[in-house]
């Protein structure tokens, strides 16, 4: 049953990526070229999905968190570190960067191999050795840690 | 290439991903971050964790095809720059978002509605260099 829920879960989620925009690079690209405004041909409709992932999430966790535990799990797992260091900043500026060059973030990425498109898979097998190589740093023994 | 302005769409399709936010907490307990899910499926440590990650994977792959067998269409993938930049943004991506602990969905949707400053920085990071690098690549290197 858990398995069920979280594969339901997840179609929900791959549908609003795919109706949203998110897994289309051209889209994106357009909403990052905010020189665009100045020729008419900006478009805007990515800030219109954080809005709306928002106006859902945030009353809803509201009520989630009232809750003592999950539904079908013993606890709610949330990260508990609080620190805001390099690691967070430098990461995290880095995702920017590649955002900005290929169009794709994960969860827009993920969703996307469901069609088919070559250059999604590419995307992802990619994604998936910039994680490994993090990892592989880490294990080389280079101090600042990945986190996922 | 130029892209529709879709806010409707977009709103809904946020609207969805919010969604499936909230349900995955109310069952599971759980952040829906995209980069959570594909590291944790590269990780054997814990083979109950390692399934429900399949599972979610599995089903975000499966998202536009629900969609095109009950609409009969799926929204378009556009790409509008070289195979090499894909494979570069992809590799990049995977180094960010592995430091950074997280991505759009983790910490722009999940961190931020539950009002994590971690997240709030996050999100403004990738934020400004995503718009950089697009204004770099597209009107300083022409590429």
């Amino acid at each position: 049953m858990k398995l069920v829920s979280a594969l339901l879960i997840a179609v929900i989620f791959g549908i609003g990526i795919a109706l949203s925009g998110m897994m289309n690079p051209a889209k994106v690209l357009n909403f990052f070229d905010l020189a665009q405004i100045g020729a008419g041909t900006w478009d805007p409709s990515l800030a219109f999905v954080m809005g709306g992932a928002l106006a859902i999430t945030i009353p809803g966790y509201w009520l989630v968190f009232r809750r003592a535990a999950p539904l079908q799990a013993p606890r709610f797992q949330l990260p508990d570190t609080k620190v805001i260091d390099r690691r967070l900043i430098l990461g995290s500026a880095t995702f920017g960067i590649g955002w900005g060059i290929a169009g794709f973030c994960p969860g827009g990425a993920l969703p996307a191999l469901g069609t088919g498109e070559p250059e999604a898979f590419l995307f992802v097998a990619a994604l998936i050795g910039g994680l490994l190589l993090a990892r592989a740093l880490e294990t080389r023994g280079l101090r600042s840690k990945p986190a996922i | 290439m130029i892209t529709d302005f879709t806010p409707w769409q977009s709103l809904g399709g946020g609207a969805l991903i919010g969604l499936a936010a909230v349900l995955l907490m109310a069952l599971h307990g759980r952040i829906l971050g995209a980069t959570g899910i594909l590291g944790g499926v590269l990780r054997f440590a814990d083979m109950d964790d390692w399934r429900l990650k399949a599972a979610l994977l599995v089903g975000m792959a499966m998202g536009p095809l629900v969609l095109l067998a009950l609409t009969g269409q799926t929204p378009a993938v556009e790409i509008p720059i070289s195979t090499l930049a894909i494979v570069l943004g992809g590799v990049v991506v995977g180094v960010g978002v592995s430091y950074g602990g997280g991505c759009t969905s983790g910490h722009g949707v999940c961190g931020n509605a539950r009002f994590s400053r971690r997240s709030l920085v996050a999100t403004v990071t990738f934020m400004v260099t995503a718009f950089a690098t697009v204004y770099l690549t597209r009107h300083v290197m022409g590429v």
